[in-house]
């Protein structure tokens, strides 16, 4: 299964996740996040770290599960790229993330991303599990 | 194309109405100023249909306006102008300032002419490259303690000139002399000052840049004298904003904001016009805050340029006097003022929000310093790292967009598509080709970033001179430009 693709925003980067079920989402979201930050291809992890968020609804869940890792990757510097969620509910997410040092792979960072916005974003059920778009403000 | 297409009404050739029946729940009309061509690309993503969205903000004032530059953004559209009544009931939305707090543009003069910098311009350039920090998750050289962020988020460009970061004449020449009144440090939320952190003096990512500019173009010989500019002289052009620091305020404020409308009574059409009266709690608590990340954006501009000076009097082995890079004005196009107007003659406080819009006061503004009394407000307008940008003045005409102008080119293709374009060429290359040297950190930055994925600044200009709302000073072409 796609875990995400780009889709296209005139000013800032959009992209539509894939997932079975809500944990999946979340992974694939975060993944997808630092690939647009990042090029995450074949970077190893050497930090692992908890990470728990809360939101009203599982959209704003999604969006502080994201700004959470965002503040991480901008404060400790931290590339993550994979994402193991523990427990997850409609309002309650924690998960233990794994990352690398940015220091040494300063030539991967691709994208600024400012924000996650809370543009279009809703969480959609279908056949194949669930599905979102996301807007990050670059 | 949506359906706006045929309910938009032309009002003359530069300016097109929304009207207040096109959606329910718009207290006033939109606005939008273009010309007749660069409707379709407007019309083409949901931009058009913020501009109607904006209109519905408790106590919009006038219309909901969008400069020739509009482009889809968070909740505002990106251009757009939009102002509250304070004392009745009027809003401030955080959407309605945008992520990067007081991004802006500064432009200075210098006395070299193009072929005093040619010989020595990959030097120049290399070297910026070199001294400006730039890039994602850049970190720059100034390093202050909590206490000392404090004071800089109170006191913006002054605390850094006053601590060697240039000089007190650089405050003259920027908008609130770089130190806008009202910063509430407390309102700062610890994850912004650690977002902020380290920040202080680096360019930053994405449309941010440093351009060595040469006029290309004068318009106006008398207003191009005062600001001390004529054509083939070589000018300097620094955007950036308020980094970290600025989106996360905006961030925690805008989340903050969806919460606490029902308990004004207030209802928007999208989540991300999350706003509160100017007046409450809540309005004053982000005004404070946004005013930090403001004052923020001002030093940060400030150490970009005191670098850059630094940079090209080592290159050229001149002191600073011979250069002459005296700051013409810096300017902020994302930011939210309290100002007074007269509105069907009744002197009103008003909010105006410039969502990727440049204030532009006339001649005579008290707010002005003496040197710009006569001239109006420098307005800086910069375009894309192909082609042009522009130095306007303010004119008494833009009195009905609240002394309000464009900001730049506007995006006209996505990043992806942008990227596609890019594919199997080099954008480097081509620039050099036209005797542009550029440096970028970004991977794929540089296509991103290519002129094509831009509109045409010259006809977003044009249409703001058309109409009134300021006047053209004179147009520089880049010769060498810094990416983040």
């Amino acid at each position: 299964m796609l875990r995400y693709e780009q889709f296209p925003h005139t000013a800032d980067i959009g992209i539509r996740v894939f997932g079975k079920d809500l944990k999946e989402l979340f992974a694939n979201a975060a993944f997808g996040m630092f690939d647009v930050i990042a090029d995450l291809e074949g970077i190893r992890t050497s930090a692992e770290e908890v990470v728990e968020a809360a939101g009203e609804t599982p959209e704003e869940l999604l969006v502080a599960w994201l700004d959470e890792l965002l503040y991480r990757f901008c404060t400790k510097d931290i590339i993550y790229s994979k994402f193991e969620i523990e427990e997850i509910s409609d309002n309650r997410i924690k998960a233990k993330v794994f990352g690398r040092p940015a220091a040494a792979n300063r030539n991967r960072l691709k994208v600024e991303i400012k924000a996650v916005t809370y543009g279009g974003l809703e969480i959609k059920k279908t056949t194949a599990g669930y599905q979102v778009e996301i807007i990050f403000d670059v | 194309m949506n359906g706006l297409h045929s309910q938009l009404e032309k009002i003359d050739r530069f300016r097109w109405r929304i009207p207040e029946s096109y959606k329910t729940g718009m207290r006033v009309d939109g606005v939008i100023y273009a010309s007749k061509d660069m409707l379709d690309a407007i019309l083409s993503d949901k931009a058009a249909d913020q501009v109607a969205n904006v209109a519905f903000l408790p106590g919009i004032v006038k219309h909901s306006f969008a400069m020739p530059d509009i482009h889809w953004g968070y909740g505002f559209p990106i251009g757009g102008v939009a102002a509250t009544d304070v004392d009745a009931g009027g809003v401030i939305s955080p959407g309605g300032v945008g992520f990067d707090i007081n991004c802006g543009i500064r432009l200075t003069r210098s006395n070299l002419s193009e072929k005093d910098v040619r010989p020595k311009l990959k030097e120049l350039v290399y070297a910026l490259y070199n001294e400006v920090p730039a890039g994602v998750g850049s970190k720059g050289d100034i390093r202050v303690s909590a206490h000392e962020e404090r004071k800089l988020l109170a006191e913006g460009a002054r605390w850094v000139v006053e601590h060697g970061y240039g000089n007190k004449e650089d405050l003259e020449y920027t908008e609130e002399r770089g130190e806008i009144k009202g910063a509430d440090p407390d309102g700062v939320s610890p994850r912004a000052y650690e977002r902020g952190k380290n920040q202080s003096g680096t360019l930053g990512s994405g449309n941010h840049f440093l351009e060595v500019q040469v006029v290309d173009t004068v318009y106006d010989n008398g207003l191009a004298e005062i600001f001390g500019l004529e054509k083939d002289r070589v000018t300097l052009m620094i955007h950036s904003g308020s980094r970290g620091l600025g989106y996360q305020v905006c961030d925690e404020y805008a989340r903050d904001f969806i919460h606490i409308m029902s308990k004004y009574g207030i209802e928007v059409p999208d989540k991300q016009l999350a706003c509160a009266p100017v007046n409450s709690p809540e309005g004053k608590a982000y005004l404070g805050a946004m005013r930090c990340a403001a004052n923020y954006a001002w030093a940060n501009r400030q150490c970009l340029m005191h670098l850059a000076r630094n940079v090209f009097e080592k290159v050229f082995g001149m002191g600073p006097k011979d250069l002459g890079m005296d700051l013409i004005y810096d300017v902020a196009h994302n930011i939210a003022k309290i100002e007074k107007y007269d509105i069907d003659g009744k002197e009103k406080t008003l909010c105006v929000h410039r969502k990727g819009a440049t204030r532009a006061f006339p001649p005579g503004h008290p707010e002005l310093p003496e040197k710009y009394k006569k001239t109006g407000q420098p307005v800086i307008i910069p375009g894309d790292m192909g082609r042009n940008s522009y130095l306007l003045a303010g004119t008494e005409g833009a009195k009905e967009t609240f002394y309000s102008t464009c900001h730049g080119a506007g995006r006209l293709m996505s990043r992806s598509a942008a990227i596609r374009a890019g594919k199997g060429r080099s954008i480097a290359r081509e620039l050099e080709d036209k005797g542009i040297i550029v440096k970028s950190t970004g991977r794929e930055l540089l296509s991103e970033e290519m002129p094509d994925a831009y509109k045409d600044v010259n006809q977003v200009v044009k249409v703001v001179h058309g109409a009134g709302i300021s006047k053209c000073v004179c147009r520089m072409r880049p010769i060498g430009v810094i990416k983040g």
